[in-house]
């Protein structure tokens, strides 16, 4: 919790230097990358990019010095092969990570991981399974647009046999990378874009545990579950309601969406008795309806005090103009909003909490083009 | 040394004819409910390379498996009671005619959707390359399967990464009833498009499982671990209808004379002529064996039990 601080003050605009002591989302995964192969000497990683200059925005940096070309490599652009590839190596006990610049290009992979990753060991009597990462960045912002920037964890939430995992802070980034690579079932990794120059405190590797979701705020009034990138929005929000309207919200990062945390989830919702779920992805058929259903099924009918809200992205394709997406994300004002509506106080139209400018980016460190 | 190649080519084919052929007389009773995709008249090439692949080699397979898994040494018992959806099937019935694996022998599983398990068979060649074990892997698939995207990414990633894969498709011309010349152009040889990508890519069209086996032998360098993939073309027929035991000649999708011209090509009339050095005796007593061996597996599939229901909801993840 404590290494959280620093988001509770967010300094989306700073990019600051990497104290010896700080480790960034997008070297945390480095880091998790450089352990799991070293630990595993049959694993393998690979994915477009992964050993070009730019290194999957310094992810895969200097795996291939190290570990050789042999197990990371660089691939031709067929996204369904990939998969299919890690279907076959994981059933001889070669572990795969694959790396994918954006989520909307494995999307041409869904044969091999819906019919054949997820399936595998269900359909063939448990003999055999399949312990496979995929790494999808996805992103939003900088006019990303229609097929840039698509948050479809609830696609491969809704599949059983698959896991899913999106991690919001550094050390639980490269924690959840580590415990999924070692998974025996395949995993997909959900990276967001605007979370890769986030950096805190470092902590040591330790023993490898399930991924859980985590409290990263305390509070009273009510809770928010929120998923990787809007939890840094929802921790913005929690801020500017503290400060202006005495409310106090506990955060709950999701970090784990498939298998869901529910006891997590519950146990906070008993105290708080309201709900609000942020969810990066479409609004239809999301996690966040999900996990209401869930919380308001759990055969406490009155565990909220009135029905929980669901925040998430309109129903519609992500637009590519500045000026389209204007207002167009959600973010800390949606959440606020939706806490006083919940809580039923009245707006003060007075206090603002001011949207960064440029909204189309994560700070001035990302100066595009993706 | 040729003679005991030419007796196991010839058990290999009556083998899997005779299990196609029970399977077929049993379906009408119900008790093998799901959808099951004969190999009858297609044994030529899986009985060829039952005595070309290794113990150690990987394959992989679609929908009409039953003489690969069989030709790569699978339990017949095990297939059988997984047809059945018993307990003791290969995948605990939780897969059915177009879901086996067996282990043991590599087989390393055969999935429904056409090229399903085209990249997944190159996985395994890669993963041969990482641990250094110099297992060959060989997949099995149709001309359908080579209308499908993921055969050429399949096929590209093999060449650019040097794999020690096998890719053995066996053209029967049909896609299901869609026949070849409503899905390819009519003067296409799959072989040749598919040297084009830069594979070495052999064909041959004799139904003899006995030349099957030379030519195979000839063009398959074990000993060259490293010399990258192989594509082979074959033709074969299928008899009885695309998933089913009938015949289905009457619906009108392929011509009486396309199938009698088939029938006389048998692979089993083929390598039983062959059989010359054995007198009919020991032929018979060879059949009986084998005959024998099949009336037991479906006796212990028959009389094994279902599993139970609550292992329905088991198995989804592994531990």
């Amino acid at each position: 919790m404590q290494s959280h601080q620093n988001f509770l003050i967010p300094k989306r605009h700073i990019r600051e230097f990497m104290q010896n002591n700080e480790i960034s989302y997008s070297s945390s995964i480095n880091e998790a990358l450089k352990y799991s192969m070293k630990k595993d000497k049959n694993m393998i990683c690979y994915g477009l990019g992964v050993t070009d200059p730019k290194e999957i925005f310094s992810t895969t940096k200097d795996l291939v010095k190290i570990f050789g070309s042999k197990r990371v490599f660089d691939v031709p652009t067929s996204e369904n092969v990939l998969t299919g590839i890690s279907i076959g190596a994981a059933l001889n006990n070669v572990r795969s990570v694959v790396s994918h610049q954006r989520l909307d290009f494995f999307l041409l992979a869904m044969d091999q991981l819906v019919n054949s990753a997820a399936k595998w060991h269900y359909m063939f009597g448990s003999k055999a399974s399949v312990p496979i990462t995929i790494r999808l960045i996805i992103g939003r912002g900088w006019g990303q647009g229609p097929t840039h920037s698509q948050n479809l964890q609830s696609w491969f939430n809704h599949i059983p046999g698959l896991k899913v995992v999106m991690p919001t802070f550094a050390n639980d980034a490269r924690d959840a990378l580590i415990s999924s690579i070692f998974d025996p079932n395949p995993v997909l990794f959900l990276e967001h874009r605007w979370l890769h120059e986030n950096k805190e405190k470092k902590i040591k590797i330790g023993k490898i545990k399930k991924i859980k979701s985590k409290i990263c705020s305390k509070g009273k009034d009510i809770t928010i579950v929120s998923t990787s990138y809007l939890t840094i929005e929802a921790l913005r929000a929690a801020k500017f309601l503290k400060k202006n309207y005495n409310i106090s919200a506990e955060i709950i990062d999701l970090i784990s969406i498939k298998p869901l945390d529910l006891n997590t989830i519950l146990k906070s919702v008993k105290k708080t008795k309201n709900l609000i779920v942020a969810d990066t992805g479409f609004s239809t058929g999301s996690i966040a309806s999900d996990i209401i259903y869930e919380v308001m099924n759990s055969n406490k009918k009155s565990i909220v005090k009135s029905f929980p809200k669901k925040i998430a992205m309109p129903d519609v394709p992500e637009p590519t103009s500045y000026g389209l997406t204007k207002n167009f994300y959600v973010g800390a004002n949606k959440i606020t909003d939706e806490v006083l509506k919940i809580l039923n106080i009245k707006k003060n139209k007075e206090l603002i909490l001011k949207e960064p400018i440029p909204h189309d980016v994560p700070g001035n460190w990302f100066k595009g083009p993706f | 040394m040729n003679k005991k190649i030419i007796t196991e080519l010839f058990k290999e084919v009556f083998r899997t004819r005779t299990v196609e052929e029970e399977i077929a007389k049993r379906y009408k009773d119900g008790h093998m409910r799901c959808p099951t995709h004969l190999s009858i008249g297609q044994e030529a090439v899986p009985a060829a390379l039952s005595l070309i692949m290794r113990k150690n080699d990987f394959a992989v397979s679609s929908h009409r498996a039953h003489a690969h898994y069989l030709a790569k040494g699978g339990s017949l018992k095990r297939m059988i009671a997984e047809i059945y959806g018993k307990e003791t099937g290969c995948s605990k019935g939780k897969g059915g005619s177009m879901h086996l694996i067996d282990l043991a022998s590599n087989f390393m599983g055969s999935t429904a959707i056409v090229g399903n398990t085209i990249p997944i068979g190159v996985g395994l060649g890669l993963s041969s390359i990482i641990k250094n074990k110099k297992q060959f892997s060989f997949i099995f698939f149709g001309d359908g399967a080579v209308e499908e995207g993921v055969f050429y990414e399949s096929v590209n990633f093999a060449i650019v990464k040097k794999l020690p894969v096998i890719f053995i498709c066996e053209n029967n011309f049909y896609s299901v009833y869609s026949p070849l010349e409503v899905r390819q152009p009519k003067k296409r040889k799959i072989h040749k498009m598919v040297s084009g990508l830069g594979i070495r890519s052999f064909y041959n069209e004799s139904d003899d499982p006995y030349v099957l086996y030379k030519f195979l032998e000839k063009k398959i360098d074990f000993n060259n671990f490293n010399s990258g993939p192989y594509f082979f073309e074959f033709k074969n027929y299928r008899w009885r209808e695309h998933c089913g035991p009938n015949y289905d000649n009457d619906i009108g999708y392929r011509k009486k004379n396309e199938f009698e011209y088939w029938i006389k090509k048998d692979p089993l009339i083929k390598i039983k002529r062959r059989l010359n050095f054995l007198s009919k005796k020991k032929i018979e007593f060879l059949e009986k064996k084998i005959k024998k061996e099949i009336t037991d597996a479906f006796s212990y599939a028959e009389s094994s039990k279902f599993p139970n229901p609550k292992e329905a909801y088991k198995g989804v993840y592994a531990k």
